[in-house]
């Protein structure tokens, strides 16, 4: 079984962020990257895959140098090779132009499963994934807790609005996982040492047979960022237990008419 | 491109989901400010039924594509039905709510017609002319202002709980269109071999008015039995932070937070939730936040609308108390 895995760096969820002066973007100076947390369980699942069933897992990831150390993560956990795309013209890229050149890095591959995870902290779009399967002409599942292969096809469970859906999806299929499917390992030192050892392969647009023309203008564009309104200082209340649940239920319903 | 704002319709059991309601309040003020119309879209499989009340709550036009295999969600079906359908008829702006589903088809959609698409939107604007939303980024330590461009055809999905919904109008009748579906089972490459109720969930916690959350102080799974004596109380549903999953008391399918679900209640009760940003990204929307924690220096409090410092063994049981005591009162 060839798996192909997507990945992205993004930075650490627990970090501070400071918005650029521009309200571009974000300051990247002392910003600790890390890969992405779904693409961890995305690695993980494949790496599970291939532990059983044999085959190879390759990790794909567009973006900017720093990103192949993400690559590089994914290649400690166990994966065997890594492409790395990487060009100028990615900078302006919305998510679906991405999208498109990743399923042009991975269409050569020859994949039975395409991994994501369900989306990017970063960003939280959560469009990659299916936008890539449409562009190599998938089946896709979407939020996957769990993940079953059969002869041809793959049953998985996603959870829906106060359900969980049990989907069988024929292969090859591009599949997007949801925290929950799996714990993902952490890497070992021979791996970490293996990682250092493996070559990732730097791809162009060029490279992938796309010119300027081919990917269409991005058709969204990020106006600004601004940082989140601070809520208003609440209230602390203060007395005896009971007391304090009376007042408590009393603003609900007179001051906050919520209840 | 023509003014009309359409939006894709949700249904369970016969009804449009809420999500719908909301979709539609919005579209109806985008549309009076554009000129234009509000289109439902509905799939299903014997949907007219639905005609009726999206016209009560806002629709002009329902595009009503009725057939077999459209009968549970799937990705392909829905996306061969609809793709060709808004790329005929070149809608100003699809709405699309922010659901498993919505989710699952939004970047097909757009993938296949190369459509603006802008997901997890809090708010649709029209500035100087063009569509703009807003949307949560970085853990919610920012918010991105993000603007379609004019040309080619623009779709965001929009967040359940955001938008209220409007009152519904009996005297409403849309124009019913009906869309011609031409389907073949093996261009339908998953198939729904089963949907499982989740038990406890009485109102899913997306969808849910008020929550009720766990988190590390609860201090063991026995004890979200507190949380549920006051979520039935309320009529709220129960959520967690990302500790009590980590340790295993609940599945992940509680997780409200940057690595579970964004969730916008009215009210939000945090239990024993100290407020890590992974956390606060998740439910920071909430439009009033209970905190109750007996550490008076936890971020949480930071972000409540009411706090309470103590020890919510104490403070959970008589909470319930009076709450039944006042929907009691309510109902009497």
């Amino acid at each position: 079984m060839n798996i192909v895995v997507c990945v992205k760096q993004v930075p650490d969820t627990e970090a501070p962020i400071r918005i650029r002066g521009d309200g571009r973007g974000i300051e990247e100076g002392g910003l600790t990257f890390v890969p992405n947390y779904y693409d961890e369980h995305a690695v993980e699942e494949a790496l599970r895959i291939k532990e059983r069933l044999g085959g190879t897992v390759t990790l794909v990831t567009a973006g900017p140098g720093r990103a192949a150390e993400a690559l590089r993560a994914g290649l400690a956990m166990g994966a065997d090779q890594a492409i790395h795309v990487q060009d100028p013209a990615l900078d302006a890229a919305d998510h679906i132009v991405l999208a498109r050149v990743l399923a042009a890095a991975i269409a050569p591959l020859s994949g039975d499963l395409i991994l994501c995870g369900k989306l990017a902290t970063d960003d939280n779009a959560a469009i990659v994934g299916p936008a890539i399967a449409e562009f190599l002409g998938l089946p896709q599942a979407t939020a996957v807790t769990r993940l079953e292969l059969g002869q041809g096809a793959a049953q998985v469970h996603r959870e829906v609005e106060g359900a969980v859906e049990v989907l069988e999806v024929s292969l090859p299929a591009v599949i997007t996982v949801e925290r929950g499917i799996n714990e993902a390992r952490y890497p070992s030192l021979p791996g970490i040492m293996k990682a250092k050892r493996t070559p990732i392969t730097v791809r162009t647009l060029a490279d992938l047979g796309l010119g300027p023309g081919d990917l269409g203008p991005s058709r969204v564009e990020l106006l600004g960022l601004t940082p989140p309104p601070r809520r208003q200082a609440g209230r602390i209340l203060e007395g005896e237990p009971a007391a304090v649940v009376a007042e408590l239920v009393r603003l609900l319903r007179e001051e906050a008419k919520v209840l | 491109m023509s003014r009309d704002v359409w939006v894709l319709a949700e249904h369970a059991e016969g009804h449009p989901r809420r999500i719908t309601f909301e979709l539609l309040s919005r579209a109806r003020a985008l549309a009076e400010m554009l000129g234009g119309r509000v289109a439902s879209l509905v799939l299903g499989n014997g949907a007219a039924r639905l005609s009726r009340e999206l016209g009560a709550r806002g629709a002009d036009v329902v595009y009503l594509a009725d057939h077999p295999l459209l009968a549970q969600y799937t990705t392909d079906a829905y996306a061969a039905v609809i793709a060709p359908l808004i790329a005929r008829e070149q809608p100003s702006l699809l709405l699309i709510g922010s659901t498993a589903a919505g989710r699952d088809l939004a970047p097909r959609l757009a993938a296949r017609l190369r459509a603006g698409l802008a997901t997890d939107c809090a708010a649709v604007d029209l500035d100087q002319g063009r569509v703009v939303v807003t949307r949560p980024m970085m853990t919610r330590k920012a918010i991105a202002r993000v603007a379609f461009r004019n040309d080619g055809l623009r779709i965001a999905v929009v967040l359940p709980n955001v938008f209220a919904p409007g009152a519904p109008d009996a005297a409403r009748t849309p124009q019913v269109v009906p869309v011609p579906v031409t389907l073949d089972a093996s261009a339908v490459r998953t198939r729904v071999a089963g949907i499982t109720p989740i038990a406890r969930e009485t109102v899913p916690l997306t969808e849910a008015d008020i929550i009720v959350s766990g988190g590390r102080g609860l201090r063991g799974p026995e004890n979200f039995a507190l949380l549920d004596e006051l979520a039935t109380a309320l009529g709220a549903a129960v959520g967690s932070s990302r500790p009590p999953v980590d340790s295993g008391w609940v599945p992940h399918d509680y997780e409200i937070g940057q690595t579970g679900k964004t969730v916008n209640p009215q009210l939000y009760i945090a239990c024993g939730i100290s407020g890590a940003p992974q956390h606060l990204a998740g439910m920071s929307g909430s439009r009033y936040i209970v905190a109750i924690n007996k550490d008076p220096q936890a971020p949480i409090f930071s972000v409540a609308s009411y706090g309470i410092v103590g020890d919510l063994f104490q403070i959970l049981p008589l909470l319930t108390a009076e709450i039944r005591r006042l929907k009691a009162a309510q109902a009497g």
